[in-house]
């Protein structure tokens, strides 16, 4: 494995674009987005459903179905490799072993018919070269690392006889059993309720603390990102909305997007009153209108947003918004409290 | 046999403090197993079955060594057993020694149709063992596979079973004709084995095909697993439910295509016996010695019936939502 960056990027992920051909069209799921993130840092990454942050990291993965999903262009750089360029053994001897996903639904993303220990046991086989014995010993060590009880006696459990939020710790031990160097976390608390949510982020951020691990958090709850995470991505119909650092982004977004999503959050000093809700439905990514992706669902929209694509501008050194007004909306979100 | 959620749930904790064993661990088949107790039809089945399995095993055997009859054993003073109805001695009394009469060469129809049995269970064995290892294996390859290669692999399935198997036995029985009644055995348990794998298969794919979505297969593909180890660690296993109750109904379908081609002299030759033969025999002289037929043909139906009730009992039992629809 080469060496990291010469500027400190773990990953690199440049104009990467991932179009599936389906019979309505080519879907652009991803068009586009370039990000980079540095060693132990986290990067969030927030948008709707169908926004292209799940296909982005499962592209970044070699993990799109082909076809109909088609990685087009673009480059993922992993310690100065371009993924996207190598053989698929090469692929597989980095997934799991240098980069891990946990995914959304913990209900279904263990195998129903495997016990517990022995998929744990499967990634440190397969990639560490473990023995039998050695792999179960560190199965359960593994397991009571993320705060399962009994671990040694739990472990060859079936995953029906665990409740989501310890699957879900399964799932976390199962992706750092062996010490990746980047977690993609795929809305690890999406399906689990709010307190087992917080006890899941407050897991994540011990382990990758520990560990020094970078970590990709993706989510469409904003308040999930705010307390986890350095830098966030916004995004939207497949591209990169808004790129900021966490406070920067949360003080001073400079997209109506991300003022919209900010202003959907709900304020639990508020009184009373109506929640607010960004209005119309994400774009049909087969049919996307010629001027900016979000102008039918935008306030500020104007005759120019229908008309052209909006320029990707940058409004600080480290903040960039996709937008024909970012600067404006910069500067009133700047004025404001 | 409906069982509401907590009622289940008590018996199952009952059942848990009396044996003094946790739930944990293969819970799912041993909820199987005692959903199959409940079904009475199919408990009897399988006891039948085994009765069936045990006699054909054990039983020409154990009449060897108690009557000194075999099923091609053909006693000296022929004129005197040729065709003796069941219990009947040759005095005309009440006699165990020929429970199920003589056939027309003073033959022993018991220890005949046991040995018939044993056909029948080698039949249903490497059926049973090509579907489970050809078709189970092909078809989660082709279903994990998709798109091209699992077109060409399921044309390949389609021309097969397009093609009467009866006609794969005359074509193979008339290019290599067997010398031996062995050789030709060989040659019924191939073409009946080259065919019994295709439904598997189909079953098996179409299985996969709807698993391979689920994100545990996705969470194997970025732990690093290779498509092989994916289909045979993780999906197969998934499929054992339909596959197991598939088995378990193919036998009995294996069964009586084995007696249909031996009941047209395709199948066994004489002097060994399959049911299929026995009935043909039998059919000859339906008119004057009837158990010549109804115990071959009985003792089919009875197995075949057994078979397709465990059969059904195992699905509803591996799949209790069926049962609810």
């Amino acid at each position: 494995m080469a060496e990291i960056g010469t500027n400190g990027n773990l990953l690199e992920v440049k104009d990467l674009r991932t179009y599936f051909q389906t019979e309505d069209g080519t879907v652009k799921a991803v068009d586009g987005i370039s990000f980079e993130l540095k060693q132990g840092e986290t990067l969030g990454i927030v948008g709707e459903s169908g926004s292209g942050k799940s296909v982005a990291n499962l592209s970044i993965m070699r993990l799109i179905p082909e076809p109909p999903g088609k990685i087009v262009s673009g480059s993922v750089m992993f310690r100065g490799r371009d993924v996207l360029r190598l053989s698929p053994r090469e692929v597989r001897n980095l997934r799991g072993r240098r980069i891990a996903m946990i995914f959304q639904d913990p209900m279904t993303s263990l195998n129903p018919f495997m016990r517990i220990s022995k998929q744990l046991m499967e990634a440190t086989q397969l990639h560490l070269g473990h023995s039998k014995e050695k792999a179960r010993e560190h199965a359960i060590e593994m397991l009571e690392h993320v705060g399962i009880p009994d671990a040694g006696e739990r472990a060859d459990s079936y995953p029906h006889e665990f409740s989501g939020g310890m699957r879900q710790r399964v799932m976390i031990a199962m992706a750092l059993s062996c010490q990746p160097e980047l977690l993609i976390a795929d809305e690890p608390t999406t399906a689990l309720d709010v307190t087992i949510q917080a006890q899941i982020l407050e897991l994540i951020k011990r382990l990758k603390a520990e560990s020094g691990a970078s970590v990709i958090l993706i989510t469409h709850d904003l308040g999930v990102v705010a307390g986890m995470t350095d830098h966030i991505i916004v995004m939207y119909a497949g591209k990169v909305f808004e790129q900021a650092p966490t406070t920067e982004l949360f003080e001073r977004p400079g997209n109506p997007y991300t003022r919209g999503l900010l202003r959907s959050v709900p304020d639990p000093t508020a009184e009373q009153g109506k929640l607010y809700q960004i209005p119309g439905l994400p774009p049909d990514l087969a049919h996307l209108p010629a001027g900016c992706p979000f102008a039918p669902r935008c306030e500020r929209a104007e005759e120019i947003c229908r008309q052209e694509f909006p320029p990707f501008v940058q409004l600080a050194p480290d903040h960039h918004s996709l937008c024909h007004f970012a600067d404006e909306v910069y500067a009133q979100s700047s004025s404001e409290p | 046999m409906l069982h509401t959620g907590p009622e289940f749930a008590v018996a199952e904790d009952v059942h848990s403090i009396l044996t003094g064993e946790s739930i944990a661990g293969t819970s799912l088949w041993r909820d199987a197993w005692r959903r199959l107790l409940k079904n009475k039809l199919a408990v009897l089945s399988m006891i039948v079955a085994i009765v069936i399995v045990l006699g054909s095993l054990f039983g020409p055997t154990i009449i060897k060594r108690a009557t000194g009859y075999t099923y091609e054993l053909i006693p000296k003073n022929q004129a005197l057993n040729k065709s003796f109805p069941p219990f009947r001695s040759a005095e005309g009394k009440f006699s165990w020694t020929h429970a199920m009469g003589t056939d027309n060469a003073g033959r022993d129809m018991l220890a005949r149709v046991l040995s018939g049995g044993q056909i029948s269970l080698m039949v249903a064995l490497i059926s049973t063992l090509v579907s489970l290892v050809i078709g189970v294996s092909y078809g989660a390859t082709a279903g994990y596979l998709g798109g091209r290669i699992d077109d060409l692999m399921m044309r390949v399935v389609d021309v097969l079973y397009s093609l009467p198997y009866v006609i794969i036995v005359i074509v193979l029985l008339a290019l290599l004709p067997a010398k031996t009644p062995t050789g030709q055995l060989a040659e019924l348990f191939f073409a009946l084995g080259a065919v019994s794998w295709l439904t598997m298969a189909r079953i098996v794919r179409g299985q996969v095909m709807s698993l391979k979505n689920q994100e545990f297969v996705l969470a194997a593909r970025a732990t690093g697993v290779s498509t092989p180890k994916i289909i045979f660690r993780h999906l197969v296993p998934n499929t054992l439910g339909p596959v197991i109750v598939y088995a378990t109904l193919t036998v009995p379908t294996v069964m009586l295509s084995e007696a249909f081609l031996s009941f047209l002299g395709l199948g066994v030759r004489p002097p060994r016996v399959s049911w299929g033969s026995l009935a043909a025999e039998g059919a000859q002289n339906l008119a004057i010695y009837p158990w010549q037929l109804v115990f071959p043909g009985l003792t089919m139906a009875l197995m075949l019936f057994s078979l397709n009730f465990v059969g059904d009992g195992l699905r509803d039992a591996l799949d209790p939502q069926m049962r609810r629809e």
